[in-house]
C-alpha cells in the first residue's frame, strides 16, 4: 500500500486565485460600463432614443413597472405567469425527452426506424407552432406550455439519445457479468452515464422553455412578459421591449444557477477538473 | 474435472472490407477446477476473444465452448471477468462499486454493503471505502475491480491483461495480491497476458497462442511450487528454465506478428 498514496489535488493558492477573480470581475464590469455609457452617449446626442431607447430610459421603465405596475396589472403577476408556463413546459419537455431519448438510444432498430421522422420533426420551425397552439388551446396557459414543451423536448431528447448510445461498452459488459439484468443495466449504467449529457442540454433547455413561453404569449395572451413586450411593440415603446428582455434574462440566469447547483450535487462523482472547466 | 472446455472454437467478426476477420480459430484446451491457466501470445492476436467466448459475451462462430459441462448460451453462472481497461462505475463509491454484484443479484442494500465491506478490507481499501474512483490511483482502481469480481465468489475467473496498465512495482504487488486472494477460492482462472514472465509467475499451465488468427500453439506445465512470491520466484533456476523453454516457442509468433504489423504499416 505504501506505493499508492493519494496525490493532493493541484490547486493554486488562495491569494493568487482571489487576485485573478478580482481582475476578471473588474474587466467584466468595465465592459458593461463602456457598453452602456457609449449607448447612453450616442442616444443622447446622435441617434433617436425613440427608436433605439437608452439605458436611463430602460431603467426608468423598469422602476415604473416594479413600483407603479404595468398596463396589465402588477409586474409580478406577469413574471409569475411566464415562469409558471416555462417551468411546466420545461418539466414536461425534459421528462419526455429524457425518457424517449434513453429508450430509443438503447433500441437500435426502433431508433433506425424513427431516425428520418425525428430529423424532419427537428427541421420544422417549431416556434411557428406557437400560432397553431393558440388556435388549438386558446389564450390560456396550455398553449404556452405546449410551445415550451416542443422546444425543450428536442433539445433534451437528442442529448439523452446520444448519451444513451455512447455508454462505455466495457461498463455494460462488466455489469452484465456481475449479474445485472437488462433493466438493471438501464437504470444503473445507462441512466447515470447519460446524466452528464442530459445536464449539458438542460442548461440550454430552460432558455428554450422561456423563449417558448414568451413567444407563446406574444402570439396571443392576456398576461405575461411576452404580452408586455408585444404591447410595447404595439405602442412603439422601445424601452418597454428592452425592459421585458432584461427581466426574462434575469429569470434565465437564476434558473441556470439553480440547475448548476443541482448538477454539481448529482454529479459529485466527477473529477473536479471537469467540473471547474464547465463552471468557469 | 474440467470446468471450461473449448473444442475447435472459432470466432469470426464482420471485417471492414466485406471479408470476415477471423480472431481465433480452432481453439482447443481445457481448464480444471481450481487451476490457474495463463494464455500468452503476441499483442493483438485475439487472446481477449477467447475470454469473450467463455464468458458468453460473444457467441462462438463454430466449434464448442462448454462451461460446467454445458454449452455456453448467455453468461454462465459463477463467471467473473476482469477487464483490461477500467470498468468500475465512476459515479459510485468504492464500497458501492464492490456492492454492485450482490445488489444486481438481489441482495438488499445493507446486506450487499456488508458483504462488499469484507472484500474492500481484503483488498486493502478499507480507508478508501467512501472514495470515488477518480480519487484513486490506477493500482487502487484495479483493487476495486478485483474486489468487485471476487465478492460474487466466482468459480471461474477470466482476466484480460488486468495489470498491463500499471507500473512495474504496482503490477508485482497486484500479482501477489491476486495469488493471495485466489488461493482460498478454488476458482479456475484464465489469465490473458502478453507478458510471459507474468504468465509463468502466476500460472499452473501456460497456453501459447499463435499470431493472428490465433490458435493454440503449445501448452506448458509450470513446475513451480505454491504459495509463490512473484518477485522472488523470478530468480529461481526452475523459473528461468521454464521461461527459456516457453520463450523458444513464443518467439517465432512474436516475430511473425511484428513482421505482419510492419507489412501493414508500409
Amino acid at each position: 500500500m505504501q506505493a499508492e498514496t493519494l496525490a493532493p489535488p493541484a490547486l493554486s493558492t488562495g491569494s493568487v486565485r482571489r487576485r485573478r477573480l478580482g481582475k476578471l470581475w473588474g474587466v467584466r464590469v468595465a465592459v458593461v460600463v463602456v457598453w452602456l455609457g457609449s449607448w447612453e452617449l450616442t442616444a443622447s446626442h446622435w441617434i433617436d432614443p425613440f427608436f433605439y431607447s437608452k439605458p436611463t430610459l430602460i431603467w426608468e421603465r423598469l422602476v415604473d413597472w416594479f413600483t407603479e405596475g404595468t398596463a396589465f396589472g402588477s409586474v409580478w403577476i406577469q413574471i409569475a405567469t411566464t415562469l409558471q408556463e416555462a417551468v411546466l413546459g420545461f418539466i414536461i419537455g425534459a421528462i419526455g425527452g429524457v425518457v424517449l431519448g434513453i429508450l430509443l438510444g438503447r433500441a437500435r432498430f426502433a431508433a433506425d426506424v424513427a431516425a428520418p421522422f425525428i430529423k424532419a420533426a427537428n427541421a420544422v420551425p417549431r416556434i411557428v407552432l406557437a400560432s397553431l397552439f393558440v388556435i388549438w388551446f386558446g389564450l390560456g396557459l396550455t398553449s404556452k406550455v405546449a410551445t415550451a414543451v416542443v422546444l425543450v423536448f428536442f433539445a433534451v431528447f437528442f442529448n439523452a439519445f446520444q448519451g444513451a448510445r455512447e455508454v462505455d461498452r466495457n461498463l455494460v459488459n462488466n455489469a452484465r457479468i456481475l449479474g445485472a439484468s437488462r433493466s438493471q443495466v438501464l437504470t444503473s449504467i445507462v441512466v447515470p452515464s447519460a446524466t452528464s449529457w442530459i445536464f449539458a442540454s438542460l442548461h440550454a433547455a430552460f432558455g428554450f422553455a422561456l423563449i417558448g413561453a414568451v413567444v407563446g404569449e406574444y402570439a396571443g395572451a392576456d398576461k405575461g412578459l411576452g404580452l408586455l413586450i408585444a404591447n410595447a411593440q404595439g405602442t412603439f415603446d422601445a424601452a418597454g421591449i428592452y425592459a421585458g428582455m432584461i427581466i426574462t434574462t434575469v429569470i434565465a440566469l437564476l434558473a441556470e444557477w439553480l440547475l448548476t447547483l443541482l448538477e454539481n450535487r448529482l454529479l459529485r462523482w466527477r473529477p473536479p477538473a471537469l467540473q471547474g472547466a464547465e463552471n468557469a | 474435472m474440467s470446468v471450461i472446455s473449448l473444442r475447435n472454437a472459432t470466432k469470426r467478426f464482420p471485417g471492414t472490407g466485406g471479408e470476415p476477420h477471423t480472431a481465433v480459430r480452432d481453439l482447443t484446451f481445457t481448464v480444471d477446477a481450481g487451476e490457474f491457466v495463463a494464455v500468452v501470445g503476441p499483442t493483438g492476436c485475439g487472446k481477449s476473444t477467447t475470454l469473450s467466448l467463455v464468458s458468453g459475451l460473444e457467441p462462438a462462430s463454430s466449434g464448442e465452448v462448454d462451461v460446467n459441462g454445458e454449452p455456453v448460451r448467455g453468461i454462465p453462472d459463477g463467471v467473473g471477468y476482469m477487464f483490461q481497461s477500467d470498468a468500475v462505475l465512476p459515479w459510485r463509491s468504492v464500497l458501492d462499486n464492490v456492492a454492485a454484484g450482490p445488489r444486481f443479484r438481489g441482495l438488499g442494500k445493507q446486506q450487499a454493503r456488508e458483504k462488499a465491506m469484507v472484500w474492500v478490507e481484503r483488498v486493502g481499501l478499507a480507508a478508501f471505502a467512501k472514495y470515488y474512483p477518480h480519487q484513486l490511483s490506477g493500482g487502487m482502481r484495479k483493487r476495486v475491480a478485483l474486489a468487485q469480481t471476487l465478492v460474487n465468489e466466482p468459480k471461474i475467473m477470466l482476466m484480460d491483461e488486468p495489470f498491463s496498465a500499471l507500473d512495474v512495482q504496482t503490477r508485482a504487488l497486484m500479482q501477489d495480491e491476486l495469488l493471495r486472494l485466489w488461493a482460498g477460492t478454488g476458482a479456475a482462472v484464465i489469465f490473458v497476458t502478453h507478458d510471459l514472465e507474468e504468465a509463468i509467475a502466476l500460472a499452473d499451465r501456460v497456453v501459447v497462442m499463435t499470431s493472428s488468427p490465433a490458435t493454440v500453439k503449445a501448452i506448458f506445465d509450470v513446475p513451480l511450487p505454491r504459495p509463490r512470491d512473484v518477485e522472488e520466484i523470478r530468480l529461481t533456476p526452475e523459473f528461468v528454465a521454464a521461461y527459456r523453454e516457453i520463450w523458444d516457442t513464443l518467439r517465432e509468433e512474436v516475430a511473425r506478428a511484428r513482421a505482419e504489423a510492419m507489412g501493414r504499416a508500409s
